[in-house]
């Protein structure tokens, strides 16, 4: 991350986006998530937002010129969101349990309409007697929702991880 | 373990049409003893590709056959492949996953090697006696290393053939993965780097495991295509189209259809039209059929994948019977459009990977067998038994599955010899 990501920048009076506001969306968020209730997570995501993970080895590269595990428009996110709760998804058959810890949350820039913010995540997977692990950061583009939540733009989950072992998969939305 | 028998571990019926793998072979420590030495030290294993070290001084360091090793790239732009551990005392040299450099420095005493391995510099080197010879003591090669259209494989056994007679009737479908974009090809940058908790030889069977597809895949093809507005029919149904399972020889297979409309060939049609045009003037209508009108699941003996619906590379290791390291690149043409690089990553993603709609099922498909197999005492073999009576096999048969382990079985008990690999059976070639 470059250092100018590292700064926390102090909101302007006229903007009402708060760090607490945003640390209050995300720990809702991560109820949502891990209470299987992924329609009403879905609402969460603007009509042209982007649900990215990097490739491990590439942590900081663009998804239009690197692969990555997961680059997911708004359609494919939808579809994702409807095969996790189809039984026949069989990495998430029976349901893994997930349990996540968000922090360390900051406001990172504020552009326009939207604002990037970024915070320390650790994913607990539990499926089939075995555990896993998923730790890293998150760096989101957040914008104002009609109705005055907020909505993500773009939702980055970049894992600290240097490869998926012995993880295998990234099968629920981390 | 020099004591195998053949009955005991495959049982390759076919006057009767039966093919049986013992499970044991999927979890017993010296049996993966005996690949290590029969197969993996004794095959040629994929590496890397050039263009992952693309400039000179670039490197890459990995795990190949179990053994760390670098890829470099030399002043001079000649790609080598060494053992990553230090002549001197065994340290690994490069500790990073990849970069540049003038100098390769082992921390450990700081001897110096530059990137076509010389031994540069020995602090202190007036210790050594005169026949101490610095000539001796660069970076080791590995035995063989031979680059093959940009693919660089290598092998741990000197005496082993070359690789283009190693490849022998795959080398034609090889091509075919290297041509289809009518332009050289390079990795994408992104690795995916994964792991089953899974005997090796699972994935090898289900990388090429056309019937697998409808059930395990069912989100694939009966959520996500709908999703995207695409109809499964040609994947799903009654009219859905077949394709063959071919032994190549050598343990390597191929299955292979007719192109199927995917997420590409509908969001892609103009760019991928224009390229077969290209395909034509370069190869010929014939060769440009061959190249762009069907998809195949590639496998070269004993740990290489690809697969042209996506355009994936896919090795793998293993590490303990029940576990094995998943390495997985693109490899797409240079010259394609921006555009058309994000669409083929889209497609790729769609499907492959740790993060995609199919690869996590299958992770966890291999996973379950591997549980399943606690039963082995009671539940001994597995069936690869499918289309053994056919004259052609179709890829939802089996006939690619029983190639690997034809040669597998063979290597197994020292035949390094020719193996035969198809189903014919003497007896009814004998009665017809």
């Amino acid at each position: 991350m470059a250092t100018q990501d590292l700064r926390a920048v102090p909101a302007p009076a006229a903007d009402p986006v708060t760090r607490a506001e945003v640390e209050d969306f995300l720990i809702n968020e991560a109820a949502l998530l891990d209470e299987w209730k992924l329609e009403e997570w879905l609402t969460l995501v603007a009509d042209d937002g982007r649900y990215l993970v990097p490739s491990l080895d590439s942590p900081d590269s663009d998804h239009r010129t690197a692969l990555f595990l997961i680059s997911d428009d708004r359609r494919n996110l939808g579809s994702r969101v409807k095969q996790l709760l189809s039984r026949t998804t069989w990495a998430e058959f029976p349901r893994s349990r997930t349990r996540r810890l968000v922090s360390n949350v900051r406001i990172l820039e504020r552009t326009g309409d939207q604002v990037k913010v970024t915070a320390n995540f650790a994913v607990w997977r539990f499926q089939h007697d075995a555990t896993d692990c998923y730790v890293g950061r998150y760096v989101h583009l957040l914008v104002r929702s009609p109705d005055g939540g907020l909505l993500f733009r773009e939702r980055r989950a970049i894992l600290d991880l240097e490869s998926l072992r012995p993880h295998g998969k990234v099968s629920f939305i981390l | 373990m020099e004591s195998l028998h053949h009955e005991d571990l495959i049982r390759d019926d076919r006057d009767n049409g039966l093919f049986r793998v013992n499970r044991r072979v999927f979890t017993d420590p010296e049996i993966l003893e005996t690949e290590r030495r029969q197969i993996f030290d004794r095959s040629w294993l994929y590496a890397g590709h050039v263009s992952e070290v693309p400039q000179p001084g670039t490197f890459v360091t990995r795990r190949v056959g179990g053994r760390p090793v670098i890829i470099t790239c030399d002043a001079a732009g000649k790609p080598h492949v060494f053992l990553n551990s230090c002549p001197h005392r065994g340290n690994v040299v490069c500790l990073e996953k990849s970069g540049s450099a003038r100098a390769l420095t082992c921390f450990y005493h700081a001897w110096s090697f530059d990137l076509s391995g010389k031994l540069l510099g020995v602090p202190d080197a007036e210790a050594y006696t005169p026949a101490f010879d610095k000539s001796e003591m660069g970076l080791r090669p590995v035995p063989r290393m031979e680059n093959y259209r940009g693919m660089i494989f290598v092998s741990y056994d000197p005496n082993i053939v070359d690789l283009v007679h190693y490849l022998g009737n795959a080398r034609e479908y090889l091509d075919y993965m290297i041509d289809f974009g009518g332009d050289e090809v390079e990795i994408v940058q992104g690795a995916q780097s994964y792991s089953m908790k899974a005997n090796w030889k699972l994935l090898v069977e289900n990388s090429m495991d056309g019937y697998h597809a409808l059930s395990t895949h069912h989100r694939y093809f009966r959520q996500y295509l709908p999703d995207i507005g695409m109809d499964p029919a040609a994947w799903a149904g009654p009219n859905r189209i077949m394709g063959r399972g071919i032994a190549l020889g050598g343990g390597h297979a191929v299955i292979e259809s007719p192109q199927r409309p995917t997420p590409l060939t509908g969001s892609a049609k103009a760019e991928l039209d224009a390229i077969r045009v290209h395909l034509v003037e370069k190869h010929g209508a014939e060769r440009a059929h061959r190249i762009a009108d069907f998809t195949r699941n590639l496998f070269i003996f004993p740990n290489l994948i690809l697969i042209s619906l996506w355009h994936t590379i896919r090795t793998f290791h293993p590490l303990r019977p029940d576990y094995m390291e998943v390495d997985a690149w693109a490899l797409f043409p240079k010259n394609d459009s921006p555009q058309l690089r994000q669409k083929r990553m889209d497609n790729f993603l769609s499907f492959l990977g740790p993060g995609g709609f199919a690869t996590p099922d299958d992770v966890s498909g291999l996973e379950g067998c591997q549980r399943g197999f606690e039963t082995r005492r009671e539940l001994a073999w597995s069936d690869i038994s499918r289309g053994m009576g056919r004259e052609q096999p179709s890829s939802q048969d089996e006939l690619q599955m029983r190639a690997f382990w034809r040669r597998w079985n063979a290597l197994m008990h020292g035949q390094h010899g020719p193996t035969d690999c198809a189903d014919r059976s003497e007896r009814r070639l004998a009665a017809e």
